[in-house]
C-alpha cells in the first residue's frame, strides 16, 4: 500500500492552517488568530502551532507557577551562596525543605519553611487553574471533560501529599520536599518511617495500575499501529463499522489470552487504569500515619505478611536486655 | 545487515556509557538469609581486593616478658600501665611510636621530652595516656561490641598521628540565620566541612552530631499496626537513614547485611550482627562524650575542626570499609598489656554470645548480657539536631 493511503504516514501535507471552531470567550483575553508550521513538530504531531488560547485561569496559572519556580529555584541559588557553577553542579541535590516538626501547622519564619508553605501555595493554586482551564476548554468545546477528570486524580495525589495529609496529621513537616534528590529521599524515608510501603494495599493497587497503564498503552498502540494497513488507524470508523483491521486485532488477541477489548472499550480501559493510579496511590498515602503506622505489623495482623524461616539465630533488641546502654 | 551493526555498536556504546556511571562489574552475591528475602551482600572482587589490601594489621612488635619490676616502680609519672612490667612497658611504647607517630617523626620524642620522660608539658603525651585509658577500657567493657578481636592504637591510627577517618561538628552552611536559602542540614552535595556528602546523597550530613554525640533516637518505627502515639517524624527518618547510610558505607556492606529489608525495626528477622552494630552506636557515642569531648582544651587548636570542637569517632574510624577491622584479624590478641589493668580485679561481662555474633555461623542463642559501665552517654550540649519529636515507650535508640 502506498504510504499516503494510510493515515500514520511521514508525510507531511501543507495547508492553510485550521483555525478551529468559532471561539468567542468573555472576557479581556481574547484567543489569538496567528499559526505557524514546525516541519519537526511535524515528524511527532501535528505540524501546527497556534493559535492560543489562555485566558484568565491560564494567565493567573502562568503567573503562579512562575511564582512557586522562583520561590524554589532561588532558594537553591541562596543555598549555594548565589554560586551559579555550584547551582548546576548540585542541581540535583538541591531543595527546599517544608517546616521542621516543632512548628506543627503554624506559620514558620520565612527560611525555616515559609518559602516552602509559600511555594506550596503558589504551585496548588497554578495547578487548580489549570484544571478549571481544561475543563472550561472541553466544556466551550462541547467536549467531554475526561481529560479534567483523569487530571484532578493527579491532583488529588499532590494534594493528599502536600497538604490534606499533612494537615490531618498537623504538621508541614510531613509534607514533600521540593527538590530532585530530596522528594526521592522524602519517599524512601516515609516508608521507613511508616513499616514498609510496600504492605499498603492501596500502594500495591497504584502499582498495578501505573505498570498497567503501561502495558495496555502498548498494547492498544502496538495493536492500531499493527493493523493499520488494513485501515485499523480509522478507529473511530471501526468501532462503529467492524472491518477487518478491527476482526483481525480483536482475533489476535483472543488467539493470545482468549479475550480482547474492543475499538471503543480499550479508551475505558486505559482511562480507567491511568485515573485509579493516582487515586487508589493518594487514599494510600492518606492513610498512613492517619490510620495506619506500621504497614508491615498491618499486614502480619491481617496475615497477609508471610513469616520465613530464619537461617541465622536473630538475638533479642539490646535495648531490652537488663541493664542495657540506652 | 549495517542498520544492524550500527545499531549494535550503538548499544554497545550506549551500555559501556551506563555502566561508566557506576561500578564496573563483576558484582558477586552472596545469600545471607532465607531465599526470596533478597538478604544479600554484593560484593566486587576487584573493590575488595583494594579494601584488603587497605586493611592489613599493623607492625607487631615481639612478646615481652612479663615478670620483672614493675614499669611503675622503675619509671617516674607512671598512671595508666602501672601493672606492666618494664618490657611489657617498652613493647607497648615502642609500639605507639610504630602506630601513632608521624611518619617522619617515629620516635619517642613526638610525644615525650626528651630531656625528661615523664614530663607531661607536650599535649600528645597527655592525649596517648588518655588514649591508652579507652583501649583499655574498650577492650575490658565493650566485649559486646569488639567480641575477642580486641582493639589497639592501629586499628584507628594505622601509623598516623590523627587516625586517617574522624569527624568534626559541621559547622553549617553559613545560611542557617539567613532570610533564603537554609538548607535545614541537608540537600547539598558537599557538606559545611566541604566534603562530599555520606553516600553521595542529598540526606542530612551530619548525623553524628545527633546520634553519636547526642542521643538523639535512632527508632522511628511504631510497635503497633495502628497509630498508638508514634509521633516521629520524616525528617527524623531521614536522619536515621543517614546515619544507617554512613555505617553501611564504614563496613561495606549492604543495609541487608544486619536487616531484613521488609521490616527494617524488627529484631525477629535481623541477623545477629545488628546486635553488635546497636553496641557500636553506643561504644562509639560513649567514647566520644568520655574520651573525646574532655580532650577539647588539651588539643592545640590546629588540632580542632571549624567550630572548636575535638577529632571524635564514628564506625568509618575503626572500620575503614572492611565488615570488621582488618576483615577480622585480632592485633589485639598479641597486646595482652592492652587488654585492661592486669594487677585489677576486672568484672568481666559474658563475653559468650558478644564473641558469637562476630560470626552468624557459631551464632547463639544467648543473649549478650554485656553491661558496659560506660553506659550513659552525657547529652551532647552541642547537638543541634535535636528533633521535636516525643518518643513512644521502649523507643529509646
Amino acid at each position: 500500500m502506498a504510504e499516503y493511503q494510510n493515515l500514520f504516514t511521514r508525510v507531511q501535507v501543507e495547508a492553510p492552517h485550521y483555525p478551529g471552531v468559532p471561539h468567542d470567550p468573555p472576557g479581556i483575553w481574547k484567543r489569538g488568530v496567528k499559526a505557524s508550521a514546525s516541519y519537526w513538530l511535524g515528524r511527532i504531531g501535528d505540524a501546527q502551532i497556534g493559535p492560543f488560547y489562555l485566558g484568565t485561569t491560564g494567565v493567573l496559572s502562568i503567573l503562579f507557577f512562575i511564582i512557586a519556580f522562583e520561590i524554589i529555584g532561588l532558594n537553591m541559588l541562596a543555598s549555594v551562596n548565589w554560586n551559579p557553577l555550584q547551582f548546576i553542579r548540585q542541581l540535583f541535590w538541591l531543595a527546599l525543605e517544608p517546616p521542621a516538626p516543632e512548628y506543627g501547622l503554624r506559620l514558620p519564619p520565612l527560611a525555616h519553611g515559609g518559602w516552602w508553605l509559600m511555594a506550596g501555595f503558589f504551585l496548588t493554586a497554578s495547578v487548580i487553574l489549570w484544571w478549571f482551564r481544561t475543563y472550561m476548554l472541553a466544556r466551550r468545546l462541547k467536549l467531554g471533560t475526561h481529560t479534567a477528570w483523569a487530571f484532578a486524580s493527579a491532583i488529588w495525589l499532590f494534594l493528599v501529599l502536600g497538604f490534606i495529609r499533612p494537615v490531618l496529621m498537623g504538621s508541614w513537616s510531613e509534607a514533600v520536599p521540593f527538590g530532585i534528590f530530596a522528594h526521592l529521599d522524602w519517599t524512601a524515608a516515609f516508608s521507613l518511617r511508616y513499616g514498609n510501603l510496600l504492605y499498603n494495599p492501596f500502594h500495591a493497587l497504584s502499582i498495578v495500575f501505573l505498570y498497567g497503564s503501561v502495558l495496555l498503552f502498548a498494547m492498544h498502540a502496538g495493536t492500531i499501529m499493527a493493523v493499520s494497513r488494513f485501515g485499523g488507524e480509522r478507529e473511530v470508523e471501526q468501532s462503529l463499522d467492524r472491518g477487518t483491521a478491527a476482526e483481525r486485532a480483536a482475533l489476535f488477541w483472543r488467539w493470545t489470552m482468549g479475550f480482547n477489548a474492543t475499538m471503543e472499550s480499550v479508551h475505558r480501559w486505559a482511562w480507567w487504569f491511568a485515573v485509579l493510579c493516582t487515586l487508589t496511590g493518594g487514599i494510600g498515602i492518606l492513610l498512613t500515619g492517619t490510620v495506619v503506622d506500621n504497614w508491615y505489623l498491618w499486614a502480619v495482623k491481617h496475615g497477609v505478611a508471610p513469616a520465613y524461616p530464619t537461617t541465622f539465630q536473630p538475638l533479642p533488641d539490646p535495648a531490652t536486655l537488663p541493664g542495657a546502654p540506652q | 545487515m549495517r542498520n544492524i551493526i550500527r545499531n549494535g555498536a550503538a548499544l554497545i556504546a550506549a551500555i559501556g556509557l551506563l555502566t561508566a556511571c557506576g561500578e564496573r562489574p563483576p558484582i558477586k552475591t552472596e545469600q545471607l538469609g532465607y531465599r526470596g528475602t533478597g538478604m544479600e551482600q554484593n560484593v566486587n572482587p576487584r573493590i575488595m581486593a583494594e579494601l584488603v589490601a587497605a586493611n592489613q594489621a599493623g607492625p607487631v612488635q615481639p612478646a615481652a616478658d612479663g615478670s620483672g619490676p614493675l614499669a611503675s616502680e622503675v619509671y617516674q609519672n607512671v598512671q595508666v600501665l602501672k601493672d606492666l612490667s618494664v618490657g611489657e612497658f617498652t613493647r607497648v611504647m615502642l609500639s605507639m611510636v610504630d602506630w601513632v607517630a608521624p611518619a617522619d617523626e617515629k620516635n619517642c620524642t613526638y610525644c615525650h621530652n626528651n630531656e625528661n620522660y615523664a614530663d607531661e608539658s607536650k599535649y600528645q603525651y597527655q592525649v596517648a595516656r588518655r588514649m591508652l585509658q579507652m583501649t583499655r577500657d574498650i577492650n575490658s567493657n565493650w566485649k559486646s561490641h569488639v567480641a575477642a578481636t580486641g582493639v589497639t592504637c592501629h586499628t584507628c591510627h594505622r601509623g598516623q598521628p590523627v587516625p586517617p577517618y574522624v569527624w568534626y561538628v559541621d559547622p553549617g552552611s553559613g545560611r542557617e540565620n539567613a532570610f533564603v536559602g537554609t538548607r535545614a542540614g541537608q540537600n547539598s552535595a558537599v557538606t559545611g566541612l566541604g566534603i562530599t556528602t555520606i553516600g553521595h546523597s542529598s540526606l542530612p550530613y551530619d548525623p553524628y552530631s545527633p546520634f553519636l554525640l547526642g542521643d538523639m533516637p535512632i527508632r522511628v518505627n511504631g510497635p503497633t499496626a495502628l497509630p498508638t502515639g508514634n509521633r516521629s517524624s520524616i525528617q527524623q527518618a531521614e536522619w536515621t537513614y543517614s546515619l544507617m547510610v554512613h555505617m553501611s558505607d564504614s563496613l561495606g556492606v549492604n543495609c541487608t547485611y544486619c536487616h531484613n529489608s521488609r521490616a527494617w525495626a524488627s529484631w525477629e528477622e535481623s541477623r545477629p550482627q545488628r546486635s553488635t552494630a546497636w553496641y557500636g552506636i553506643r561504644m562509639a557515642r560513649a567514647l566520644n562524650n568520655e574520651y573525646m569531648v574532655p580532650l577539647t582544651d588539651t588539643f592545640p587548636q590546629h588540632r580542632l575542626g571549624p567550630t572548636g570542637d575535638v577529632a571524635k569517632v564514628n564506625c568509618q574510624t575503626c572500620h575503614q570499609g572492611a565488615n570488621k577491622p582488618y576483615y577480622g584479624a585480632s592485633m589485639a590478641k598479641d597486646y595482652p598489656e592492652l587488654q585492661g589493668a592486669k594487677a585489677l580485679p576486672v568484672a568481666v561481662p559474658t563475653d559468650a554470645a558478644a564473641g558469637a555474633v562476630t560470626d552468624a555461623a557459631a551464632a547463639t542463642a544467648s543473649a549478650p548480657t554485656a553491661t558496659p559501665d560506660a553506659a550513659a552517654p552525657a547529652a551532647a550540649a552541642g547537638a543541634p539536631m535535636a528533633r521535636a519529636a516525643s518518643v513512644r515507650p521502649g523507643a529509646a535508640g
